[in-house]
């Protein structure tokens, strides 16, 4: 079964995010890197994905004529993805434990985040005969 | 340059999507399947991928105990995820340009939804790709 | 033995080698997981001389030298780390030339080796991973497409549960009389899975998710020829045979799940129809009758009948009434629901519905809002079917069965 978990965060904290010290940063991006290798050596890693900053997020709708119409503005209190996990793994419990290991990602000062990871099934074309 | 193009949507908006009559539902699938089609032929495809029960997600922060802390309550306002496009493109305006073929596939009456796709851009966490 | 269209004679005889070969290995070396990787490094080697050289007089024998060649040199690296006097004794004995097994020992260790790669220790997705490689020949690039999971991904998996067996040390014989059925209810467990992995998979880009259930159905006419006495293990590849019939009547051109009322039944293959039943008519007075068997005989009724209207639902609702007292698995009574409505009625199957709501197992699965909606459907409330089959998509994680629920209901409001 695939999970997809998710790491948002509004454009609030993405600020605040870019205020952390240089250490705490490289703290995260070092965590990132291990636990991406951890999934794999795990033999559950499927993707993984970071997304760039909301600043430079596009909104577009196609115009009359059909021509895009792009926008960045956005609600203050949207969320934006900040990044992703795709997991193969055998239940939705097991996606759940990997998702906390995500979410106690090193913050500011090192200590654990406590981010938010949203986890949600993938579609795929895989269904039980029910036998 | 990797983008990827998000389809979100409220919880009252996929109720709305499942009421779509037969026709409706058909005409917008055979849309976004010819776009991937298409895609795929000019190399630009990467991946899409469905995300299933919005009304169901969990959200997982921290854990005690050994045990995840999840929970299950979203605010009615908050956007899910529905899907997602992944394209390898040249130019931000070429990736735009999909979008924007996404977001005017039919829907009710053959009416263009006119779903607005959030264009992002994929960074990679290292100088080689994963 | 069925031939992979796409596959030359020298990739199909590998394929058939392979697995024996490994046996013999394992056999001899007792490490499963060096094993496995020399046996692979020895096919590559086949698959780039054979094609040039021309195939050699014994083929397993070259393979079986090879492998042994390299797990000599395994061993040489091993024991570097070992004590010095026991180095010299080692190599000479690993060194002598290879007996030639006996025929029926090779056969044998086919089986074991199945045995070895379902053991009920492993995840079924690393069984199913591992059975595919050791046992069924396949790549580790074929597996992981199959599964749709990075090849470094799939490589893990398999070699984790390599490392499993070796530090479980399970081994390399046939599991004791009184294991033996628990094992064996194992391996036909993950056949099962391999098979279910292919078939409810649609055509298209999925395709050689379809060869999987080829994979599986071969793999376990491989196990009933070497178990010919065990009933289930008929009684499964009769069920393989009869629903992997209806196949290319399962979906449209188009991609969309086609239920079995519906399907076209002249796109059925009335050959394996044939076998299946002819296999259950040699397998059922045997009188030692499983979940397998009647599952199969409850297929066989669907796939004799000529038209939907011509299936025998008196007697599909007697097979599983048999079933639900052997088996608790709550698809089944789902299903026994459905049949007990098409003898007595919508609101007789209705009502066997309400007594799985608060079953754990399945009160928030999609299929059971997707019966109910069938069987409201049937007692003509309308309404209450679009209800239960839109939140039976919501729930699905399956792309083209969330489609037909959606596109069935929309369908039932005109």
């Amino acid at each position: 079964m695939k999970y997809i978990l998710m790491m948002n965060g509004t454009k609030a904290q993405f600020s605040e995010y870019a205020k952390w010290s240089k250490k705490d940063m490289e703290a995260n991006v070092a965590f990132m890197r291990t636990f991406g290798k951890q999934l794999k050596d795990e033999g559950v890693f499927v993707a993984t994905e970071g997304l760039g900053w909301p600043d430079q997020a596009k909104l577009v709708r196609a115009g009359k004529d059909g021509a895009p119409i792009t926008d960045g503005v956005f609600p203050e209190s949207k969320e934006f993805l900040a990044g992703y996990w795709i997991v193969d793994v055998e239940s939705p419990e097991q996606a759940y434990k990997i998702a906390a290991r995500a979410s106690a990602a090193p913050g500011p000062g090192g200590a654990p985040g406590n981010f938010l990871i949203e986890v949600r099934q993938v579609l795929g074309s895989h269904s039980d005969l029910g036998l | 340059m990797k983008y990827i193009l998000l389809m979100s949507s409220t919880k009252a908006g996929v109720d709305s999507y499942v009421a779509w009559s037969k026709k409706d539902i058909d005409a917008h699938m055979a849309v976004l399947k010819s776009i991937n089609k298409e895609l795929t032929e000019s190399g630009d495809f990467v991946g899409t991928e469905g995300l299933a029960r919005p009304d169901q997600a969990i959200v997982v922060r921290g854990q005690r105990a050994g045990m995840p802390i999840t929970d299950g309550i979203f605010p009615e306002a908050k956007e899910f995820l529905l899907g997602y496009w992944i394209v390898d493109v040249k130019t931000p305006e070429r990736a735009y340009e999909i979008a924007s073929r996404i977001s005017v596939a039919p829907g009710p009456g053959g009416v263009p939804t006119n779903m607005p796709i959030e264009v992002r851009q994929i960074v990679s966490l290292s100088a080689k790709s994963q | 033995m069925t031939t992979q269209s796409s596959e030359l004679p020298i990739e199909h005889l590998l394929r058939e080698l392979t697995p024996q070969v490994l046996g013999l290995v394992v056999r001899r070396f007792r490490d499963f997981a060096a094993a496995e990787d020399a046996v692979q490094e020895a096919s590559i080697a086949a698959a780039l001389q054979w094609p040039r050289e021309g195939l050699p007089e014994n083929p397993r024998a070259w393979l079986t030298q090879v492998a042994h060649r390299r797990m000599a040199d395994h061993i040489r690296s091993e024991s570097a780390r070992r004590r010095r006097e026991n180095e010299a004794a080692i190599e000479k004995e690993q060194l002598a030339p290879p007996a030639e097994a006996a025929c029926g020992l090779d056969q044998n260790d086919t089986l074991i080796l199945l045995f070895m790669c379902c053991h009920p220790a492993l995840t079924p997705a690393s069984a199913i991973a591992l059975t595919l490689r050791a046992v069924g020949g396949l790549t580790t690039a074929e597996i992981a497409h199959a599964f749709l999971v990075p090849e470094a991904t799939m490589a893990q998996r398999i070699s984790r549960a390599k490392q499993s067996i070796q530090d479980s040390g399970i081994p390399f014989e046939m599991p004791t009389s009184e294991e033996r059925a628990q094992r064996l209810g194992a391996v036909l467990h993950v056949l099962y899975l391999i098979f279910n992995e292919g078939y409810t998979s649609s055509s298209g880009r999925d395709l050689r998710r379809a060869d999987l259930s080829k994979e599986a159905m071969r793999l376990t006419r491989i196990v009933h020829h070497l178990q010919p006495a065990d009933t289930e293990v008929a009684g499964l590849l009769a069920l393989m045979l009869l629903t992997d019939a209806r196949r290319l009547a399962r979906t449209s051109v188009a991609g969309e799940l086609i239920p079995l009322a519906q399907q076209d039944r002249a796109l059925w293959d009335r050959q394996q129809i044939a076998e299946g039943v002819g296999l259950l008519s040699t397998t059922l007075p045997k009188g030692s009758v499983g979940p397998y068997q009647l599952q199969a005989a409850i297929s066989a009724v669907h796939d004799e009948a000529s038209r939907a209207e011509d299936t025998d639902w008196p007697q599909i609702l007697a097979l599983y009434e048999l079933l639900r007292r052997m088996s608790d698995n709550p698809m089944v009574a789902l299903n026994h629901a459905i049949a007990t409505a098409m003898v007595h009625g919508a609101t007789k199957g209705l009502e066997l519905l309400d007594a799985l709501k608060d079953d754990a197992r399945v009160g928030e699965h999609h299929r059971l809002d997707a019966v109910r909606a069938h069987l409201l459907e049937l007692a003509g409330d309308l309404e209450g079917a679009v209800r239960h089959y839109r939140a039976a998509a919501a729930k699905t994680a399956n792309l083209p069965e969330r489609n037909y629920l959606l596109t069935h209901a929309a369908r039932l409001l005109g």
